[in-house]
């Protein structure tokens, strides 16, 4: 027993050595259990958000306003569904399946985020999406590439280039609107008007109230809090708002000289929170899309596990 | 090119490019629907695949037209009558059988017409369909191997796939009518003679459903029509979703 006892101590000053220096941990080192547990629900939340995600944005393909936007956004979702595919292998190298992910999706436990449960009700969602919820999540991947688990930190150096392309498309899309007729400006400006907060808030909750941040911190998983990453996405997205001339909801933004940073109002907290209890417009209907595509799907996966056991038999026998 | 030609080739690109935008349409609305994600993206391929050619062949036809319509004039501002694809292409996707049923018979046809259309005299159509080959080969692929899988799967694939295969079926003769229009193209060494492709097409579709062990259908009806822009009912409700954007907001970039 002591002997086992001192062999963890070992392997935990071995792990804390190794992140102290920067390197990276791989799936075969030793690691704490927590941190593992850290890692599974992170990555599989950031692989469900990928793949919940393609459905606000799929809901515009077949009503794309030109043959080259239909294109290109078919383009972004099927590379989603690319992300989440290396996210959830990168979630697998942790040991766990993807079987149970989907399970713990589907069943409530497992989170994606919140962002997609707010409905796209124009065209124009769909550059708002692209300008502000993947320039949100870019900000956080960036940072993510410097994360300490190998895996996820690879995955996220392929992820943010896809991304930056993505944030550029929606960023396009938007100053075309700006650019356009008044409905068009109008159509951006609501979609501004609706995204915002909701983007803000994709940060996760203040440094006060983030009960995980200390310690992924500590673990070198994120790189920065989540009011350092708010900050930077306003400092950001301000200027490219005022280059669009368009006006972001809130009367309280101002630009500190002295700070060198925006100041911004208050998040509505009670809003994040309500819509991840569920009760945003579209909570539901996600996940019943998903369970139903799963579903539907549940005859074909089945076939072709049977062909490739028959295939696999004969080959055997032959 | 005589204004007969000029004509001609019009409709023939327009037929092209109407084959693949209502294909590719239908291909799209399997997103966030497929059996798992491998699929989700496999399918996000394909669909891309047909989307861009038909921006290519819709191009081209405006070009040929001469009249300064694009390819999102042509796609977005007709309507049925002026559709004038196969209707192969525009039925819904039904199940994932379905979708991989009517791919088959599309597949098995595009290839090798493709392939006779990359030596055209037109040497743009020559160009869009060398890369098609390229594209239908990985189709061909795609679909064969699912109808394989389905076929030989279990009892309940194996029921939908035959289902499928029978209800789109007849819609298959339609690939091979060569009209006038495109009769006279052949004659020009612009187009491909479809009737040619038949016993080919039919040969590797038997191939195909040996191997999943399926039957080839036994129905005796067939129905055309896309060409005369004669269409299904499905298709009005497609363009009505396709086209709600240029409809709503008349003239506008976006």
């Amino acid at each position: 027993m002591k002997t086992h006892n001192s062999s963890i101590e070992h392997l935990q000053a071995e792990f804390d050595a190794r992140i102290a220096e920067d390197a990276k941990i791989e799936p075969k080192d030793w690691m704490p259990a927590a941190y593992r547990k850290t890692l599974i629900r992170q990555i599989s939340q950031h692989a469900h958000s990928e793949v919940i995600g393609m459905q606000p944005e799929g809901n515009w393909i077949t009503r794309a306003p030109s043959l080259r936007r239909k294109a290109v956004l078919m383009a972004k979702v099927q590379d989603e569904a690319g992300h989440g595919l290396y996210l959830y292998s990168a979630a697998e190298t942790l040991g766990m399946s993807r079987d149970q992910m989907i399970a713990d999706l589907q069943s409530g436990k497992a989170k994606y985020s919140s962002i997609f449960n707010y409905p796209t009700l124009s065209w124009a969602d769909i550059g708002a999406i692209g300008w502000l919820v993947d320039g949100a999540a870019i900000m956080n991947q960036v940072m993510l590439c410097r994360c300490s688990y190998g895996p996820y930190s690879r995955g996220m150096v392929r992820i943010c280039k896809e991304e930056s392309f993505h944030q550029r498309q929606g960023f396009e899309i938007m100053l075309t609107l700006a650019q356009g007729s008044e409905e068009q400006k109008a159509m951006a400006q609501d979609a501004l008007n609706r995204w915002w907060w909701p983007s803000l808030m994709m940060f996760g909750p203040p440094d006060s109230e983030s009960a995980n941040t200390e310690q992924s911190m500590a673990w070198r998983i994120k790189r920065q809090t989540n009011d350092e990453l708010r900050q930077r996405f306003v400092d950001q997205t301000t200027p490219q708002a005022d280059y669009l001339g368009l006006t972001i909801p809130d009367p309280d933004l101002k630009w500190d000289a002295e700070a060198g940073h925006y100041q911004f109002g208050e998040v509505d907290w009670d809003e994040f929170w309500q819509v991840v209890k569920g009760n945003g417009i579209c909570n539901r209907d996600r996940i019943r899309q998903h369970v139903k595509a799963h579903e539907d799907g549940t005859w074909v996966r089945e076939a072709a596990q049977a062909h490739a056991e028959r295939k696999a038999a004969a080959a055997e026998a032959a | 090119m005589d204004a007969q030609t000029q004509q001609d080739l019009f409709e023939y690109t327009l037929r092209l490019g109407d084959d693949a935008l209502t294909l590719g349409h239908r291909i799209s609305e399997w997103t966030s629907k497929a059996p798992f994600l491998e699929e989700d993206i496999a399918l996000g391929n394909i669909g891309l695949d047909f989307v861009g050619r038909a921006r290519l062949l819709l191009t081209y036809a405006g070009e040929v037209e001469n009249l300064g319509r694009d390819e999102d004039q042509l796609a977005y501002l007709r309507d049925i009558r002026q559709y004038r694809n196969l209707l192969i292409c525009e039925l819904p996707i039904g199940n994932f059988a379905d979708t991989m049923a009517r791919q088959l018979l599309v597949d098995a046809f595009e290839l090798p017409y493709f392939q006779a259309l990359s030596q055209s005299s037109d040497r743009t159509l020559a160009g869009i369909a060398g890369k098609a080959v390229k594209e239908a080969q990985y189709h061909l692929r795609h679909s064969s191997g699912w109808v394989v899988r389905l076929g030989d799967g279990t009892e309940e694939s194996h029921g939908k796939m035959a289902d499928a295969l029978s209800k789109v079926w007849g819609y298959g003769p339609e690939m091979f009518i060569t009209d006038e229009v495109e009769q006279r193209l052949v004659d020009a060494g612009i187009a491909v003679q479809r009737e040619e492709l038949r016993d080919g097409w039919q040969a590797q579709i038997e191939r195909v459903l040996e191997e999943a062990t399926l039957a080839v259908p036994d129905v005796s009806w067939q129905v055309d029509g896309g060409r005369r822009g004669e269409h299904t009912e499905y298709l009005g409700h497609m363009l009505a979703e396709m086209q709600f954007m240029q409809r709503a907001y008349p003239g506008l970039q976006w």
